[in-house]
């Protein structure tokens, strides 16, 4: 129920990142998740909410990509790496030491964006070398619901 | 063809809430206050604890509170009892606190009074041992409680509060003569999975450990806020 809020909290720090293209608005792909297993975030619930929260925004189409990292802890004695075990109360098989340090398992991390920009397109297409005056000029991004390709080149 | 662009960005999925965390502690260093996340699953003392605490220490530290509560205003109302100031934040259907809920209980106790002069900010997060862990809300501390009628497993069950906090307090040990648990037990699980946190045994009831809590409450006061306690200044 809370990947609810993950998922505001996710959408929120997207449009934070989507400031940084302003005024243009990305068209977003995928997004690409770290999500660890030592996190209280299940990665099924998280896609299924993206759907639903994404519907009719200036996310709608872009696919959620989960990559799952498992949680590894490394041995304080001997600095070997292990899969800690609730069964076994995340001691180290090795030593039997308490989980001490976790190498991986707490990301909860945006790894990448794939997306196109559908201005720097249209004026790439346009020419080679864009003149600063082209970048400059303010031009309506290509409405969200017209297929990228049909966009007006400069 | 269009080339489809790629940032890589490395960006916590939190980013949006942190970022407000770290806007709240600011203004937390600013006023020289320690903030306090209190957490625990529903029911295992958090507000019973503070009652206590705040009754004990009133003399000490000016403090006010930050009260998370899913529906209504009780928890805000008892605490209210004790003469200190209190922010009811009702959360809604979120069962957490997050960032900017904070911040908006921030508003509402500006309102009222001078944070600056301010020692201690508790907050007392919504009953769930699950998601508070995962959503700062500028805090300096994290502060989890775990009854002990919850029985032993817990810290191996959810373990990523545990993992997260500060300070683990076993709370409710005068119960402990009627359960087959062992506050051994308790103890070792907690250190499975966080070999550093302080883990005290309390009872809000008997008053047992309480003084031990103190110090370390009295210790991270000296250690983020170690201007004289705002209560002795105005004395
Ligand atoms: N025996 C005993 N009971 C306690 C102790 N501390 C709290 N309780 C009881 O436990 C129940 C819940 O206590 P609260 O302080 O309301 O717990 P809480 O964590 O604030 O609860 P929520 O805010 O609803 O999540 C109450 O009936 C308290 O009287 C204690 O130290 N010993
Ligand atoms: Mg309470
Ligand atoms: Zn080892």
């Amino acid at each position: 129920m809370h990947e609810v809020d993950m998922t505001k909290c996710l959408l929120l720090s997207m449009t934070e990142w989507r400031q940084l293209h302003a005024p243009h608005t990305p068209r977003v792909n995928r997004v690409h998740l770290q999500v660890g297993a030592f996190t209280c975030v299940e990665p099924a619930q998280l896609v299924t909410t993206w759907l639903v929260a994404v519907r009719g925004s200036w996310l709608e189409g872009a696919e959620l990509v989960i990559e799952a990292v498992p949680l590894v802890g490394r041995c304080v004695r001997c600095n070997a790496t292990y899969s800690p075990d609730p069964e076994q109360a995340y001691r180290s098989p090795c030593c039997d030491q308490s989980m001490e340090e976790i190498v991986s398992g707490r990301e909860l991390r945006i790894r990448s964006v794939d997306y196109v920009l559908p201005d720097a397109i249209s004026s790439a297409a346009g020419s080679p070398a864009p003149t600063s005056q082209a970048s400059a000029s303010p031009r309506e991004t290509a409405p969200s619901h017209a297929p990228f390709a049909t966009a007006p080149a400069l | 063809m269009h080339m489809p662009l790629e940032d890589t960005l490395g960006l916590n999925l939190l980013a949006a809430n942190q970022h407000q965390a770290e806007h709240n502690r600011e203004h937390f260093d600013a006023w020289e206050l320690l903030c306090l996340n209190v957490m625990s699953s529903p029911g295992a003392g958090k507000t019973s604890l503070l009652e206590r605490s705040l009754a004990a220490l009133a003399g000490e530290y000016a403090m006010a509170v930050l009260e998370g509560d899913m529906t209504t205003q009780l928890d805000a109302e008892r605490l209210e009892a004790v003469g200190v100031p209190v922010v009811p934040i009702t959360t809604g259907r979120s069962c957490h606190l997050d960032a900017a809920m904070v911040s908006g209980g921030l508003k509402l106790l500006r309102q009222r009074l001078d944070p600056a002069g301010l020692d201690i900010l508790w907050v007392e997060n919504v009953g769930n041992l699950v998601c508070p862990a995962e959503f700062e809300v500028g805090e300096h501390r994290k502060v989890a409680l775990l009854s002990v009628t919850e029985g032993d497993d817990k810290p191996l069950k959810y373990p990523v509060m545990f993992r997260e906090a500060h300070c683990v307090l076993i709370t409710k040990t005068d119960l402990l003569p009627h359960l087959p648990v062992q506050l051994e037990r308790i103890e070792a699980h907690i250190r499975q999975v966080n070999p550093r946190c302080a883990v005290i045994p309390v009872s809000a009831t008997s008053g047992e450990g309480i003084e031990a809590w103190h110090q370390w409450l009295k210790a991270q006061v000296a250690a983020i806020a170690p201007a004289a306690p705002a209560a002795l200044v105005r004395a």
